[in-house]
């Protein structure tokens, strides 16, 4: 650092600031710690994952004991990932979830984006705290509170439904996945809020004037200028949360503390997980790694051009 | 916040004044409608803060008033207890945990967000050859999923024989895309090129200018994303899973996360997690609490080029 300080000032020239050595090179020794870690992090373990993925370890005599012999396994990998019942069925899982999930908690974070954004609610900065509080809060936190949240010998909230005549059982097989989505929908609306409530507010104050002398509700003005105006925040929010769905991993982990209805491989994460700790074989969870890392590549790239598309046709 | 409410509340009364036929539901802010988003903000309210609650209220009772006593309203006063249960048992694992967590994310959040910063600076600063490839690979880069990576970084570790140590659950997160996006969108607005050349002729070196000038004007955007980058290290959980498997190097979700699995045969652990996950989540809110002025301000300021 200290070099590159001196060499800065001995041949910066006063009247052309921009010739200097030192600014030629600074760049990049602003750049080199990212992008090291960054290669060293990100693709590194990329490029590793996918040349696993294609080898396998076959050990000798009775499969105990001793170093295994790595062969090449070309895409043998890839197909027990893809016959996996779980792994498949897992694919199913945080699809169904997403459809749901996704919707719900982006219109919630926007309908009260929307309302922030109108004169009609007092005690502003309470609610807008509440609603965003539950993110400060990690989602294997969450997890274990909603947990006792679920059970029938803990919860209030059963007990409560109970007393009015609604039996509901949080837990069962058909619904555990549905009270898994609450645990994401009560974690990240909060965050979803404030981005499009930041976007809201930057849209300039004017453009609503015309609306308003023309005479248009509040809602009609919402539908009509402020949800089109915020739209790259909204694609934006969608894209990440699709992204964050599909990777869906510490909330159903947790959870399985306080229930035998979630699997092992309940979502590909956890499948992962699963076949690289337990399972013990990295080949085969770095096949299934590759797999979904695709998949949310191709979701994102969907919902990208479907969105470019819309804003393309708009303009 | 009032003084953006005042305007537009003259406003509205105008245009009553001006529309005076208008009949149509939702036409001005209405007694009515008031009343309608009031309601609507009490009962999302309600379900955003009530499980918060049931933790303070959970937090204070011995194991037997959890399972005996209404969950929604104190028993008997068991929280000093369950304090000093949480900090002996299995030799006061816990605040090791804790100290981790602190350690992961504390550090981890500094170093991410000086790397992204120096990024950010530099993207915005300086005209480079190379710097539409890094923006490039910055941009792509936020699409790849984080977690699904957790499995191929443990495997590295492995390779390097970084597994089960700090450094391999630090090192990892501190090249962070979206921290650099927003560091880069951040210097744009905040670092006008004339302050650099005024530094540059007063003969600073250009490191010393990012330092003592760049550093300071990108401070707010700085907060912003140091909450977000703490934020997400203290939610990591599939990586430290993965890669620790000394249990005194875990961070404090993975040993919650531990002992709510234990709870099934050990009855007494309910209690301890209840109390460890209040302790665990006072620090965050408290910083969010202290630093919202910076990160509201930092997250306005990165949504409007978002």
């Amino acid at each position: 650092m200290t070099t590159a300080t001196a060499t800065a000032v001995r041949r910066t020239p006063r009247r052309r600031p921009r010739a200097g050595g030192g600014q030629r090179r600074a760049p990049y020794l602003f750049l080199a710690p990212f992008l090291v870690l960054f290669a060293v992090f990100t693709m590194a373990p990329i490029v590793l994952a996918v040349y696993s993925s294609f080898f396998q370890t076959k050990r000798s005599g009775l499969g105990f004991g001793g170093e295994g012999e790595v062969v090449f396994a070309g895409l043998d990998n890839y197909v027990r990932a893809l016959s996996n019942d779980g792994f498949v069925a897992g694919f199913g899982r945080v699809l169904g979830y997403g459809v749901v999930q996704v919707p719900v908690m982006l219109g919630l974070a926007l309908v009260l984006a929307l309302l922030f954004d109108t004169a009609l609610v007092r005690w502003k900065p309470f609610f807008q705290l509440s609603v965003f509080m539950p993110y400060a809060v990690p989602s294997v936190v969450a997890a274990l509170i909603w947990g006792f949240l679920y059970q029938p010998r803990v919860s209030p909230i059963v007990e409560g439904l109970r007393s009015v005549g609604w039996d509901v059982s949080f837990l069962s097989p058909d619904v555990v996945l549905w009270s898994l989505a609450n645990v994401a929908v009560w974690s990240v609306t909060g965050v979803n809020m404030v981005i499009l409530f930041s976007a809201l507010q930057s849209v300039p104050r004017e453009i609503y004037e015309a609306a308003r002398i023309d005479g248009a509700s509040e809602l009609r003005t919402a539908l009509s200028i402020k949800i089109p105006m915020i739209m790259p925040s909204l694609t934006l929010t969608f894209l990440f949360s699709i992204i964050g769905t599909m990777q869906l991993f510490n909330e159903p982990m947790t959870m399985r503390a306080v229930t035998s209805n979630i699997s092992g491989d309940y979502t590909p994460n956890m499948a992962i997980f699963q076949a690289t700790t337990l399972g013990g074989d990295v080949n085969l969870g770095s096949a299934m790694a590759v797999v979904l890392g695709l998949v949310i590549f191709v979701l994102s790239l969907v919902v990208q051009g479907v969105s470019r598309r819309r804003n393309g046709a708009d303009r | 916040m009032s003084v953006a409410t005042a305007p537009r509340a003259t406003t509205a009364s105008r245009r009553a004044r001006r529309a005076p036929r208008a009949t149509q539901e939702g036409e001005r802010p209405s007694a009515r409608s008031r009343v309608l988003a009031g309601v609507v903000m009490v009962v999302v309210a309600l379900y955003f803060l009530v499980p918060i609650y049931w933790l303070v209220v959970a937090s204070t009772k011995s194991t037997a008033d959890l399972f005996g006593t209404p969950g929604f309203w104190f028993a008997d006063m068991q929280l000093v207890q369950n304090l000093v249960d949480l900090s002996t048992y299995d030799g006061g694992i816990f605040w090791r945990w804790m100290l981790n967590s602190l350690v992961y994310s504390g550090l981890g959040s500094v170093l991410m967000t000086l790397v992204s910063l120096a990024l950010g600076y530099a993207l915005a600063i300086y005209r480079f050859r190379g710097r539409a490839f890094v923006i490039a690979l910055v941009l792509g880069s936020m699409l790849v999923p984080q977690t699904v990576l957790a499995q191929p970084i443990y495997q590295l570790l492995v390779e390097i024989g970084l597994n089960n140590t700090m450094l391999g659950v630090l090192l990892p997160t501190i090249a962070y895309p979206f921290g650099v996006l927003l560091a880069f969108t951040y210097a744009q607005a905040s670092v006008p090129q004339e302050i650099v050349e005024a530094a540059r002729l007063d003969g600073a070196g250009e490191v010393r200018t990012f330092f003592s000038i760049g550093l300071r004007m990108l401070s707010t955007g700085g907060v912003t994303i140091l909450l977000f980058a703490f934020i997400a290290s203290w939610n990591s959980f599939m990586l430290p899973l993965l890669v620790l498997s000394d249990t005194r190097l875990q961070p404090v979700t993975v040993g919650l996360s531990g002992w709510s699995q234990a709870a099934i045969t050990v009855p007494g652990l309910q209690t301890l997690v209840v109390v460890g996950a209040l302790l665990s989540v006072i620090p965050i809110i408290a910083v969010f609490l202290s630093l919202q002025r910076f990160w509201k301000s930092g997250l306005s300021a990165g949504a409007v080029k978002m």
